[in-house]
């Protein structure tokens, strides 16, 4: 009797806790998990960057509230990704999760979040399967799916007519994806599709490969490190001037422009914003971008920045009430401010429908190497995989 | 597949073999002569790498940049001898295997805190091209300084042990350590010598792979694990072997690589052969090693009598 009055107590007390819980929060915790040192550190600082120059332009807020942005090193290691997951979420208590460079670390670590009804906003890695069947209404892709900028490469290589097209890749699932995507929407003949290894640095055998097959153009997924030695030696072998080399947008930005220098020029390239985007987001973004860190942001940094953007307009929109996921969700799915990509809608799985456009590498009025955009590939684009999406 | 590709492929060994005899020199040097394993070998081969960036920047010209890095990582070679791993030649492999394992998370640390994760080390201008070597045949011009590069220093090698008294020494020592030191050898002051030999080379292999490559923390523990492969297959404590080691895997790594894929094709469905060439091409080396150890316990060209 008596302990049947006390979980009435208690269960009262609780549900009080809880009322109060639905109050406005004073201020907000993020937990942002990137790749921050290792050969691949450039692409997770540019995000960093660009998602700290947001909450500093609002005056360190963000939705109106104080902004707490708890910056953590992923190491490009998965086991340490879920660590400082399971930190942020459990110890630290975050509002919202974002930062991961990588599809890999992605995919060890958001589990935590999901579980504890975390939003996890991605401003980077949208892997296939959450896109499709695993789709989670906790996941909100600030970037693009994995698969769409070679889908546009792949339609590039068809509109411009390119009959024998030669493939390179690494040895693991993204880079299988990828090829996968390109040849989704490229309707010529495929010479070959070499996987290198993952980490791979001297690409001397395949590029007498390349050479050997005279392919008339070549497509190659290589991130990070693997792609700056890749072009420079394909620069260096003279295959140049032979076969037209075609690379998914972060494959020609500024963070392999900078080591690998004018080589860089004419190469074209696909992604869904460039730093010469006409509309007044994305100029106060590339002007800020400049002013604070004195480099060109690259689209790593601009998909930070709006994957700030895009929690503080969810925040402002429930007038603070974090608590009430159910109520933020709705808010992000509105995703009501002003993308530096310009307008886009999120899909049924949270992954953007967006335009996706052509680049190339040019020099701009300064004399500094920068991506031009010259034209849409993609108008409204979504991605293969949502019909298998449940999600309501 | 033509006779061109062939012999561009061919080239392609022979510079990725010659630049591993650099780093497997040393190695096995140290190995053959002291009896140390020393796993921070790598380590000399960035520095030198980072060393280059470095001086590079500071004189504007790759070569003082490169000529500056290698006696800089011998004299650092040097000390590192003298002050750590002379105390570990009394101990067995497992402690200097552990030993020198620190030291490579040591260095990697001190030099993310002097240089950063990594660095730059832009190809020289007037070598970013091809060279037509015969018709058809368009080949890196910065490869083929680094194959000259590794049979200069080749000759160089050889001529010093082969025929000169230091030279001498060092093959005493390799042969028998004991015997040598019975016969008044100042063994101390051989070892310094040898050692920092060794980190020179490693040096002139960082600073020439690093235009191709990248300058950056770790890059000197995978080509590591080939340096030893190299050794091993060649014979402990032998040049030759080393350099003989080199070509193999470096031919062997190139063209496996390059044709395997191919060569399943043939035989199976391409997206098998896709997926099991890269696959195979990687333990191609660690198959000739093994097939080497079977035949040859002491590899290719034993130093020891």
């Amino acid at each position: 009797m008596r302990s049947r009055v006390l979980r009435a107590i208690s269960a009262a007390g609780i549900a009080a806790l809880l009322a109060s819980a639905s109050q406005a929060a004073d201020r907000i915790k993020i937990g942002f998990i990137s790749t921050l040192s290792g050969p691949n550190a450039a692409i997770g600082v540019d995000i960093r960057d660009g998602f700290q120059l947001a909450v500093k332009l609002a005056g360190g807020k963000l939705g109106a509230l104080p902004a707490e942005v708890l910056v953590g090193d992923d190491q490009f290691k998965p086991d340490v990704g879920r660590q400082l997951a399971e930190k942020n979420v459990k110890l630290d208590k975050v509002n919202f999760l974002t930062g991961m460079v990588f599809s890999n670390i992605m995919l060890a670590s958001v589990p935590v979040a999901f579980e504890s009804k975390i939003i996890y906003v991605s401003p980077n890695a949208a892997p296939s399967p959450f896109a499709g069947k695993q789709c989670n209404q906790y996941l909100f892709v600030a970037s693009w799916p994995n698969d769409a900028y070679h889908e546009a490469a792949g339609q590039h290589a068809t509109n411009r007519g390119y009959k024998n097209t030669y493939l390179i890749a690494p040895n693991y699932q993204a880079g299988k994806d990828s090829l996968t995507g390109f040849k989704r929407f490229y309707k010529g003949n495929v010479v070959a599709e070499v996987y290198t290894q993952l980490g791979q640095l001297d690409y001397s055998a395949e590029l007498a490969q390349v050479r050997a097959a005279r392919p008339d153009a070549l497509y190659i997924f290589l991130p990070g490190g693997m792609g700056i030695n890749f072009i420079k030696q394909f620069v260096a072998a003279g295959l140049s001037s032979d076969v037209p080399l075609i690379v998914p947008g972060f494959g020609s930005d500024q963070d392999i422009i900078r080591p690998v220098g004018d080589a860089m020029l004419g190469l074209f390239d696909t992604a869904h914003w460039a730093s010469d985007f006409d509309n007044p987001a994305s100029k106060k973004f590339v002007a800020a971008f400049e002013k604070e860190y004195k480099r060109i942001p690259t689209v790593f940094a601009a998909q930070g920045y709006d994957a700030a953007l895009l929690i503080d307009a969810a925040v402002r929109d429930v007038k603070g009430k974090v608590e009430d996921v159910e109520a933020v969700r709705k808010a992000m799915k509105a995703a009501r401010f002003e993308s530096v990509r310009g307008a886009f809608k999120f899909n049924k799985n949270q992954m953007p429908i967006q335009n996706y456009y052509l680049r190339v590498v040019a020099k701009d009025g300064q004399g500094r190497i920068v991506n031009k955009t010259i034209g849409t590939i993609f108008k409204d684009h979504g991605d293969a995989y949502v019909q298998d999406c449940e999600m309501k | 597949m033509s006779w061109i590709l062939i012999l561009e492929q061919s080239l392609n060994g022979l510079q990725f073999g010659l630049m591993l005899f650099l780093l497997a020199a040393g190695l096995t040097l140290v190995f053959g002569i002291m009896d140390m394993i020393n796993l921070a070998h790598g380590s000399l081969y960035m520095l030198g790498a980072f060393l280059a960036s470095m001086f590079v920047q500071l004189t504007g010209s790759f070569v003082a940049g490169v000529l500056l890095a290698i006696p800089a990582t011998a004299l650092l070679g040097m000390i590192l001898e003298v002050s750590v791993l002379r105390t570990l030649y009394a101990r067995d492999h497992l402690s200097q295997v552990l030993a020198t394992f620190a030291l490579i998370l040591i260095i990697n640390e001190l030099v993310r805190l002097a240089w950063g994760s990594d660095a730059a080390l832009p190809m020289p201008a007037a070598l970013s091209g091809p060279v037509e070597l015969l018709p058809g045949l368009r080949y890196p011009s910065y490869r083929l300084v680094i194959i000259g590069v590794g049979f200069a220093v080749a000759a160089l090698l050889y001529f010093l042990v082969a025929k000169t008294k230091v030279g001498m020494l060092v093959r005493a020592g390799a042969s028998n350590r004991e015997m040598a030191l019975a016969m008044g050898v100042n063994i101390k002051a051989l070892f310094t010598a040898v050692f920092g030999v060794g980190a020179a080379l490693c040096a002139l292999a960082g600073a020439m792979l690093a235009p191709l490559l990248a300058v950056q923390v770790g890059m000197g523990e995978n080509i590591l694990i080939l340096a030893f492969v190299v050794i091993v297959i060649g014979g402990i404590g032998s040049i030759r072997g080393a350099l003989v080691g080199a070509l193999l895997v470096g031919v062997v790594d190139t063209i496996g690589r390059a044709f395997l894929p191919i060569a399943l094709g043939a035989f199976f469905q391409p997206r098998v052969a896709s997926a099991a060439g890269p696959a195979l091409a990687s333990v191609m080396i660690y198959l000739i090693m093994a097939i080497v150890l079977y035949f040859r316990p002491q590899g290719l060209f034993p130093a020891r009598g």
